[in-house]
């Protein structure tokens, strides 16, 4: 068990170097002689100009050498984004709030929602429920959320004013605002989610209705929902769980980049964004890296999680 | 060549015993139903996924169709930006833009202005087809370097393993793991600015194969998963031990029996291309303006027309989900065809 922990942990940590390894170099083919000296140094910087300020930021150090420096500075709190002079982590966490209330909230909705229409779909197999059900998560997995998202804002904050137009209020200044705010982004990014994890659940206990096990349970007696919610949900639910550990975390690195961009959410995403359009690289690194520690994290907790539901895994 | 896995193998066995017991000693057998004929028919009995493929089908046709519409129809090209002019309907006179800019809405006149005119003045209508064929365009190329490469490497990963193994799944895992958007968006944005070869600045290319790159993590891994199982089986030792090489196996032997794994993720693919497509033209490192796809158009009305013209957004919003959920449908109709008890799954 915890070998498998520890082996997991380790292929990750250099799954993340080599990544972080992969954004750097990115940005040396996009940046001109791989550093942004030209840009920092302004349109009518001389050569001249544009060496002092190479020489004064270790531009002219060879590459693997920024590249450790840049590292050192991120994990040290210490990198300062070349084109705002912000101290990158300061910036992530100023985007962290939002982009936190944004992954959590709609992460327990599309949840519970993924459940509920993925066991109603698969009792109701065949019925007018299911192909409803059907129908709506194959429009949820058709949509780009950003269209959604302008629909919503359009049509609910717009026109019939029931909601603000977007941007976020933090917690801790009005609740009421903070929730007001955030209903329509949970809305628009659980439904992608919801439309494909109903549809993966159904499949998922429409398969397990055939095991044996099921087949037992009946004859012991117990009543159909009892087999439903006592033995079948508990293993149709396990690849679920891993698909969300997943894309929790991709979410709070950055991944609702979409989402968070049309509401004006001010998150760790629109930073990604607006960093890529800067041609920032420390902190674009910076996120990239996050991203991969919470996938890292969260990934291993819901394996942890996974293992100990189903010991069958624990083997392979 | 022996498809163990094909389509419906399942059902062939069946059909196969059914035969022999009921012709025992009579010489002959008659000819069997292949596998893809019994999937073909499966698919044809399952009328909702026939009528969202005729659906695609037609959005494909009305997109090809565009200059057609542009010059004959609507006497207007995509490009054509008319934003103080004015054309008569009905016979009264309307402006284009009105006297505070705002585009017309949608007139429901296929000669002019069929779903209105966008906030510099063109034709959304022609624009709507012309932007299809470049976003349906860069579906197709995407889905294609994807289904190619992923399956090849898919292939050589999972039939040598080993070193080639280590190397391929390492790369995959650096792919898969950065966020699909992100590395859309730094790779689209690096082949923007500095371009290899024909992929430079603004041409359609560079996303699509962006996009395509970004998926193939996706085809990689099953079909890897699926090549490990094939080359455990009898068939392959056999085909050794007639004496062809190892590239001779994969073409001859493995990759029949990989074709309904693979039939499966083209319209998978292909619908979360399109989609990505337009994500990533939203967020500005997709198809560049002023090339014009279902992309470009949603966005320039979400930054430009939500209070005043939503029509902008909508238009061609709907014809974008149209076209990926027929996809989708399809997609899923074929799956169910090619194998009823396949747990293929590919993430969006």
């Amino acid at each position: 068990m915890l070998r498998f922990v520890v082996r997991r942990l380790l292929v990750m940590i250099a799954l993340l170097i080599v990544i972080s390894m992969f954004t750097f170099a990115m940005f040396v083919l996009l940046l001109p002689n791989g550093n942004p000296a030209a840009l920092l140094a302004g349109r009518l910087a001389t050569p001249a100009e544009i060496h002092l300020i190479s020489v004064r930021y270790g531009f002219d150090k060879p590459i693997y050498i920024q590249y450790i420096d840049t590292m050192k500075n991120i994990f040290t709190g210490q990198a300062y984004s070349y084109q705002s002079s912000f101290n990158v982590l300061d910036e992530i966490r100023r985007g962290m709030p939002a982009t936190l209330s944004l992954a959590i909230g709609a992460g327990i909705i599309w949840l519970l929602t993924s459940i509920l229409f993925g066991t109603i779909a698969a009792v109701k197999a065949g019925k007018y429920a299911d192909r409803v059900l059907t129908v709506l998560s194959m429009i949820g997995v058709s949509m780009p959320p950003f269209f959604f998202g302008a629909i919503l804002i359009y049509f609910v904050a717009y026109k019939w004013n029931v909601i603000p137009i977007g941007g976020y209020v933090p917690l801790t200044q009005s609740p009421g605002g903070w929730l007001g705010h955030l209903v329509a982004p949970w809305v628009t990014l659980s439904i992608l989610f919801i439309g494909f994890y109903s549809r993966v659940l159904r499949s998922s206990i429409l398969d397990s209705i055939n095991e044996d096990y099921v087949r037992t349970a009946r004859a012991k007696g117990l009543s159909e929902r009892q087999v439903l919610i006592r033995h079948s949900l508990r293993n149709s639910l396990i690849p679920i769980f891993s698909l969300w550990g997943l894309d929790f975390a991709q979410v709070i690195g950055g991944g609702a980049i979409l989402t968070e961009t049309v509401y004006n959410l001010h998150g760790v995403g629109e930073l990604a964004r607006d960093s890529i359009g800067r041609l920032d690289t420390i902190t674009l690194m910076a996120i990239v890296i996050l991203t991969g520690i919470a996938v890292v994290v969260i990934g291993a907790i819901v394996d942890v999680l996974v293992a100990y539901l189903d010991p069958r895994i624990r083997l392979a | 060549m022996s498809v163990i896995s094909g389509p419906g193998s399942a059902a062939v066995e069946e059909v196969g015993g059914g035969f022999d017991a009921g012709f025992e000693g009579e010489g002959q057998l008659p000819p069997g139903i292949g596998p893809w004929k019994l999937a073909w028919r499966r698919l044809r009995r399952n009328r909702v996924a026939m009528f969202f493929g005729f659906v695609f089908l037609l959005v494909v046709v009305l997109c090809l169709l565009a200059p057609v519409y542009s010059q004959d129809i609507a006497h207007i090209s995509p490009d054509y930006g008319n934003p103080t002019g004015t054309f008569t309907l009905n016979g009264k006179t309307q402006f284009v833009l009105n006297t505070v800019g705002v585009p017309i809405g949608p007139t429901w006149n296929v000669n002019h202005f069929f779903f209105g005119a966008d906030d510099q003045g063109r034709d959304v209508a022609v624009r709507l087809l012309y932007g299809g064929r470049t976003s349906l365009m860069i579906g197709a190329v995407a889905t294609l370097i994807t289904m190619i490469i992923g399956t090849l490497l898919g292939i050589v990963a999972g039939f040598f393993r080993g070193w080639w193994d280590a190397i391929l799944r390492s790369a995959n895992d650096v792919v898969w793991t950065y966020p699909a958007v992100l590395l859309g968006i730094t790779v689209g944005t690096v082949l923007n600015i500095h371009g290899i070869g024909p992929l430079h600045g603004t041409s359609a290319l560079v996303p699509a194969v962006v996009i395509g790159f970004v998926y193939i993590p996706y085809v990689f891994r099953p079909v890897r998963g699926q090549v490990l199982t094939l080359r455990e089986r009898d068939f392959i030792d056999a085909a050794r031990q007639q004496g062809l090489s190892n590239w001779q196996i994969m073409i001859s032997e493995i990759l029949p029996n990989l074709s309904s794994t693979i039939v499966v993720f083209v319209p998978l693919i292909m619908a979360n291309a399109i989609l990505l497509e337009a994500g990533l033209t939203f967020l500005g490192a997709g198809v560049q303006p002023p090339n014009a796809s279902w992309g470009t158009m949603i966005s320039d009305g979400i930054n430009n027309d939500i209070p005043t013209a939503f029509h902008n957004v909508l238009v061609p919003g709907i014809m974008l989900v149209i076209a990926v959920m027929s996809i989708n449908i399809f997609g899923d109709g074929l799956r169910d065809a090619l194998d009823p008890r396949s747990k293929v799954r590919v993430g969006r």
